[in-house]
């Protein structure tokens, strides 16, 4: 029971950081039909902001973990805001008549300027960097079932950004624009919406919600390194399609699907092949991937789609 | 009225000779420079000449002049080719050079089939490179086939492994049939990483090729010279990527690149004149990772070691951005495309470490600034009439 509680827990936590991600994909892909690729590499630049930003705190000889986390969030926030605009203003709203492979292409050659330049510039940037634990560590039993009170914290504040982001959409008026822009771009304009300022504004906000992915990240391994981005990058980038390109629920669900596929592929391959190493996780969740693209081509909740010739 | 005077040129095998030469020369030239002030000037020389020459539209008629008389035009460049390798004969490195270039150019050869014709992305070039390297351990270690046999063996493999995608690349278009080529690059990265039998992350040894009862890795004296054993390398990678471009170069003129022309640019009118889309994209995605099976297959056998590190993603993007550079579809591209991707960083030692970051900026400015690439792909032309005046 222990071990299944562990498993599950495991998968949430992984699912809730995935799903952040895949719904930045989803949003910029709602608002101009790309997919910018370099998404995880954004969320990688997040983390080492937040980390350079505790570092600069611990510098000016302030203790308190809280105002260390409040500051490493907000340098991510800020940091990543700023570069998702600047992605969209410079790169991505320029090649919007350019074919969608090559913005795909383009993004990713920027996901690797991205890693690049932080291995390159960031002091000593090739080598894992310890990310520090800001969050109490206290061991919560529950009947068997021992769980960090950081990574529960971890759980529901991603659950929160979550719901957030999901009420910011529905909800409000900014939320209605992008909607409108996402819906029909030239309608919106006629409806008197800013197009371009919601078009920055939907890459500022995802960005962020990649950035406290990153955070996220870096408080649960205590670690954070330059080519994580590529990893988590993909596999958001495979949550949103799994979900449907341009679906909120979509995105979420190809979230915790793909960490489900995940965990399933460390915990059952092994009961099923003995001795298989556990890294075989990442070929199983791949390999089943490729099989569902195979099976439902649009994604599970498909997009509606139809070609006027 | 189409007058295009200045462009098309009066005499194109006295201009291809002086091109061949031209460029051999520098390549020379610039295969010897050892100082950095040495490469940085030769690399200033060379920008000038290019921004002069495509000034003077006279890469424009070098092109026409290649399009005039094909068969001259491959000709010399086999010919330069030669020469590089006969004046670099001692030199392991040059000559290793020159085998990675002409074995990624074929590699991106498949790749243009693939992407540039029939408009099936494959993000995972790498792969299907490292899935011929690997073939060609497993099958000359273990089995006593000829060597030569082996390597369309590993072709077929890499071919063999990618048709496992064709369902998804069939069914699946745009962002979603991306999806399914990184999702594979990915896993196959990881797979032979974590897998014992294939070495995991130490990777396997190479045996070096045997042709005809002769072993490559032998270097050999012809009149009185030592010649580096990469010399044979070279020559057998000149003859592949030679065969692949005249093969692909013999199918975009043929009712079978046209067709992939027309599945590329509309699918809805390829339907419409009765083009059986999902054949030419099968045939596309398999013949192209079968050149890059076989490229991968000599490769491996040149360095004699490989490791999951050669096939990794950002490999992959690195040829992918050899496709986009040299123009996409334009096959004759790519060899300088390739040779810019990667020879430069191999001369400027100081920004060795900044490749990657130089590289992926380059492709963003050229997508940006000059999407169709250094040399754009022409229209092709069957009837080589002068323009009616």
């Amino acid at each position: 029971m222990s071990v299944l509680g562990q498993y599950l827990f495991n998968g949430l936590m992984l699912g809730v950081i995935y799903a952040m991600v895949a719904v930045g994909f989803t949003l910029f892909f709602g608002v101009l039909d790309v997919i910018k690729f370099s998404h995880g590499d954004v969320l990688m630049v997040g983390a080492f902001a937040g980390l350079a930003a505790s570092l600069g705190v611990m510098h000016l000889g302030v203790e308190s973990a809280a105002v260390q986390l409040l500051a490493v969030v907000l340098a991510a926030l800020c940091v990543t805001g700023l570069l998702g605009a600047l992605i969209a203003r410079f790169l991505i709203l320029p090649l919007r008549k350019a074919p969608p492979l090559n913005t795909l292409l383009a993004t990713l050659m920027l996901g690797t300027v991205l890693r690049e330049a932080v291995r390159l510039f960031y002091p000593d940037g090739s080598n894992p960097k310890p990310f520090p634990a800001l969050l109490p560590s206290a061991t919560l039993d529950l009947g068997g079932l021992s769980l960090r009170s950081d990574s529960l914290i971890i759980l529901c504040a991603g659950v929160a950004v979550i719901v957030g982001v999901h009420l910011l959409i529905t909800r409000t008026r900014l939320g209605m624009a992008i909607r409108a822009v996402a819906q029909d771009g030239e309608t919106a304009r006629l409806m008197g919406i800013n197009f371009d300022a919601v078009v920055l504004l939907t890459f500022a906000l995802g960005s962020g919600m990649a950035a406290l992915a990153g955070v996220m990240n870096g408080l649960y391994y205590n670690e954070i390194n330059f080519n994580i981005g590529l990893l988590l990058g993909v596999i958001g980038f495979a949550a949103a399609i799994l979900g449907g390109l341009g679906n909120l629920y979509g995105a979420i669900l190809g979230g915790f699907l793909f960490a489900g596929l995940q965990v399933l592929g460390s915990a059952a391959l092994p009961a099923l092949i003995p001795d298989i190493p556990s890294a075989y996780r990442d070929v199983f969740a791949f390999a089943v991937v490729i099989v569902l693209m195979a099976w439902k081509p649009t994604g599970l909740i498909a997009e509606k789609s139809s070609e006027r010739v | 009225m189409s007058r295009t005077p200045s462009s098309a040129p009066r005499r194109p095998g006295l201009l291809l000779a002086l091109a061949t030469l031209v460029v051999t020369f520098y390549l020379w030239l610039f295969l010897h420079a050892e100082t950095q002030t040495g490469v940085a000037l030769l690399l200033a020389l060379a920008l000038a000449a290019g921004l002069a020459a495509g000034r003077l539209r006279l890469v424009r008629s070098v092109e026409i002049a290649g399009n005039r008389r094909p068969g001259l035009a491959r000709a010399l460049a086999v010919a330069g080719a030669l020469a590089l390798i006969a004046a670099f004969h001692e030199s392991h490195f040059v000559l290793l050079m020159i085998c990675t270039v002409l074995l990624y150019t074929t590699a991106c050869l498949g790749l243009t089939v693939q992407f540039g014709f029939s408009g099936v992305a494959n993000f995972a070039g790498a792969a299907f490179f490292g899935i011929g390297a690997y073939a060609t351990a497993v099958l000359a270690a273990n089995t006593g086939l000829p060597h030569l046999l082996i390597l369309v063996l590993s072709g077929a493999a890499a071919a063999l492994v990618g048709s496992l995608l064709i369902t998804p690349v069939l069914r699946t278009r745009g962002h979603y049939a991306a999806l399914v080529t990184i999702a594979f690059g990915i896993l196959f990265r990881t797979f032979i990483e974590v897998n014992d039998v294939l070495g995991g992350p130490q990777g396997l040894q190479v045996p070096g090729m045997r042709l005809f009862g002769y072993e490559l890795n032998d270097g050999f004296t012809l009149f009185g010279a030592d010649v580096s054993f990469y010399a044979s390398y070279a020559l057998l990678s000149l003859a592949l990527c030679g065969g692949v471009f005249a093969l692909v170069k013999a199918l975009e003129r043929s009712w079978i690149g046209l067709a992939m022309d027309v599945v590329r640019t509309d699918e809805t009118a390829a339907a419409t004149f009765g083009l059986h889309i999902a054949r030419w994209k099968v045939v596309a995605f398999v013949m192209g990772n079968f050149f890059a099976g076989v490229a991968g297959s000599v490769y491996g056998m040149i360095t004699g070691f490989i490791a999951p590190n050669n096939f990794t993603f950002p490999d992959s993007l690195l040829m992918l951005s050899i496709v986009v550079l040299g123009g996409l579809g334009n096959a004759a591209g790519l060899l300088p495309a390739a040779v810019i991707v990667l020879v430069l960083p191999e001369k400027l030692q100081f920004i060795q470490e900044y490749r990657f970051l130089l590289y992926a900026a380059l492709v963003i400015a050229i997508l940006l600034f000059r999407p169709d690439g250094l040399l754009p792909r022409r229209t092709r032309v069957f009837f080589h009439r002068e323009p009616q005046r």
